[in-house]
């Protein structure tokens, strides 16, 4: 049977719905020992800002059931470096478009690069996307705005819908490549929030980012975490972001990046039959580096299995609304 | 390189309280591990998502054999010891970059273990005779394990004075007016703290073995970070990965 994986998210062609979830995959280079990255629809970077970060104190992680959690604080090297050293790597290691399309006849899409953006203020959003809109191997932006904003007293942009319409028409002025607006699931009500990402003028969302958490260590009596709060991902959040999947799914016309404890093919099935186009695979990648694989693989089987010759026919086909 | 592979248990066996020894057959591995790296050990209980950290206490690449020595710290060791013949436990590695066998070469080598921190320098021991001139330090609570494994001298101390030196491994090194012209040292941070400073007074080079929460092993989530004197090239800021810039260091190169 022939099947189509490929999907296009903001007008970007890729060979499958798959890619890796920003922070949890590096810049692709420690996980290519593993398998080939070719492989992926799309490498999703590690949050990069204008400048270098340092991020937070040690202890930054623990592990919770069927989950972690993390406050990394955002290291990292700074969009110069990573231009120089993660951009180019990619380039070098992922393959162009060949026209061996998979039994389509048409043109098999290469393995794209998304550049996912963290600041502190507006300015350095704005600095870090003019700084990549150069960069021709950043095919998409992600843009992280669970980051703290300096000016408003550490509230993450995330969370106001004023601050999300505004930010984001800010970003979509600035960036040259399209834009997916990354949004924090610690919010009353996320429609709210996708809604105001699409107003702005975002190409797509990307949902959902960890859910704020804590744990204590009790015979230490103190924080497991030296940041005290973290934010919780793995399958233990699954359930949540496949609802909220489906409920922005049901509240906006752009495309949905659907990410949150997807560990197994059946999870990934779940996110995109909720509603989104793509899926991202995060904290599942630390206990299996060929998750991501398994995930494609068991997509496949399924389309088999079910008869689906394209994938884009499950993309949001349960639902309760009239389309 | 580094391998994900399942390895089969050829035997787990229990060498002191709450301390056991599991061999391993794992041949990519432990045909590629050098003393100091670690492997990445994946629970079977899918609500145990992250990796432990376990030093490779000797690995035999001709036969594929990777020995692992661990302490019961919680439910994740608490299953690997429950281990047993023909069961599968699922490994990355080798990881990390392990001691610099280099500078040990015809010189005086002093190898200091603390407690669970004792395992790497068996392995490390091995490899550096008969070139080097070795010796180790193992400092115990009370009950010693691991000290006639080693192919060296060994000189013991315990905390509560039941064998060696009573105090820690640094009054034995005293005591027995040790001398050295290089430290390879792996233990809890205090003892490396320790040494750190006993080094820099004796003017000797010294390497230390860190410690950090890891969630994927391989360098790719910068969880692990210790703290550097220097910016450090990959991060561009003054953090080291533990578990691919380390988990050795110079120790004039960290904060301790
Ligand atoms: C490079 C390195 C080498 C190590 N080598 C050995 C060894 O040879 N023998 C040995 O007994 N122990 C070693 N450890 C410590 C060992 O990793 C922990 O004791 C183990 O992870 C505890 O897991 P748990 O599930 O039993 O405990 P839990 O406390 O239930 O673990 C919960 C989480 O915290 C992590 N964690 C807990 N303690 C530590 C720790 N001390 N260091 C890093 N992560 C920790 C676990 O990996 C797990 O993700 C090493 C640690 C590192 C970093
Ligand atoms: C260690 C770690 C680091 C992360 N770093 C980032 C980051 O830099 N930028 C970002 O937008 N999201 C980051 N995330 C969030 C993930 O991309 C993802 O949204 C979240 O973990 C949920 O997916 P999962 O459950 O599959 O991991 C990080 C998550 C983890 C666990
Ligand atoms: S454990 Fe992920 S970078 Fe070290």
């Amino acid at each position: 049977m022939t099947k189509n994986m490929s999907v296009d998210i903001c007008g970007v062609r890729l060979k499958n719905p798959v890619m890796t979830a920003s922070g949890t995959f590096g810049s692709g280079a420690e996980f290519s020992e593993f398998f080939d990255l070719n492989r992926l629809g799309a490498v999703v970077t590690k949050g990069v800002s204008s400048v270098p970060w340092e991020g937070n104190p040690t202890p930054r992680i623990c592990e919770t059931p069927s989950g972690m959690l993390n406050a990394i604080g955002l290291q990292n090297a700074g969009v110069e470096v990573f231009s120089k050293r993660d951009l180019r790597f990619l380039s070098d290691t992922l393959l162009p478009d060949s026209g061996a399309g998979a039994g389509s006849g048409g043109i098999l899409p290469s393995t794209k690069v998304i550049v996912n953006v963290c600041g502190h203020s507006e300015e350095e959003y704005i600095d870090c996307v003019e700084k990549l809109a150069s960069e021709r191997r950043a095919d998409l932006l992600e843009i992280n705005i669970s980051c703290p904003n300096v000016k408003e007293g550490g509230i993450a942009f995330g969370t106001d819908p004023k601050g999300v319409e505004r930010i984001t028409s800010a970003v979509r002025r600035a960036a040259r490549q399209p834009v997916i607006m990354k949004l924090s699931p610690n919010v009353t009500d996320i429609t709210e929030i996708a809604r105001a990402a699409e107003a702005g003028g975002a190409d797509g969302l990307s949902m959902i980012n960890t859910l704020t958490g804590m744990k204590i260590d009790v015979e230490r009596r103190s924080f497991a975490l030296a940041n005290r709060t973290g934010g919780l991902s793995g399958p233990a959040i699954h359930p949540v972001a496949v609802r909220m999947v489906y409920q922005c799914a049901g509240a906006v016309k752009i495309p949905i990046i659907g990410m949150g404890g997807i560990r197994t093919a059946e999870d990934a099935l779940e996110m995109i039959m909720a509603g989104a186009s793509a899926v991202s695979v995060g904290t599942a990648s630390f206990n299996d580096q060929r998750t991501a694989l398994a995930v494609i693989d068991g997509i496949d089987e399924y389309m088999e299995r079910h008869h689906v010759s394209d994938i884009r026919e499950l993309t949001g086909c349960v639902r309760d609304w009239e389309t | 390189m580094k391998y994900t592979q399942k390895a089969k248990v050829l035997g787990c066996e229990t060498i002191g309280k709450n301390i056991y020894s599991l061999r391993l057959q794992a041949d990519d591995i432990a045909g590629s591990a050098a003393p100091g790296q670690f492997v990445s050990v994946y629970s079977n209980d899918s609500a145990r998502m992250l990796p432990r950290p376990i030093s490779v206490c000797e690995a035999d690449g001709e036969r594929g054999i990777l020995r692992l020595v661990f302490r019961i710290a919680g439910a994740g060791t608490e299953e690997f010891s429950k281990l047993r013949e023909d069961d599968e436990v699922r490994l990355t590695g080798p990881l990390g970059n392990g001691f610099p066998l280099g500078e040990a070469a015809r010189r005086r080598v002093l190898l200091v273990g603390g407690g669970i921190g004792i395992p790497p320098m068996l392995e490390t021991a091995k490899r550096l005779m008969p070139e080097a001139d070795v010796r180790a330090v193992l400092g115990f609570r009370d009950e010693l394990f691991l000290a006639e494994d080693f192919p060296c001298e060994v000189t013991i101390a315990t905390e509560d004075g039941s064998a060696g030196t009573k105090g820690n491994v640094l009054d034995a090194i005293r005591a027995q007016k040790i001398e050295a012209d290089v430290i390879f040292a792996c233990g809890p941070a205090v003892m490396l703290r320790a040494l750190k400073k006993y080094a820099l007074e004796q003017g000797i080079g010294c390497w230390v073995s860190m410690e950090e929460k890891m969630a994927c092993g391989i360098g790719a989530c910068l969880s692990c970070v210790c703290r550097s004197v220097q910016t450090d090239e990959h991060s561009q800021v003054k953090n080291k990965r533990v578990c691919t810039e380390g988990p050795v260091f110079r120790s004039a190169d960290i904060e301790i």
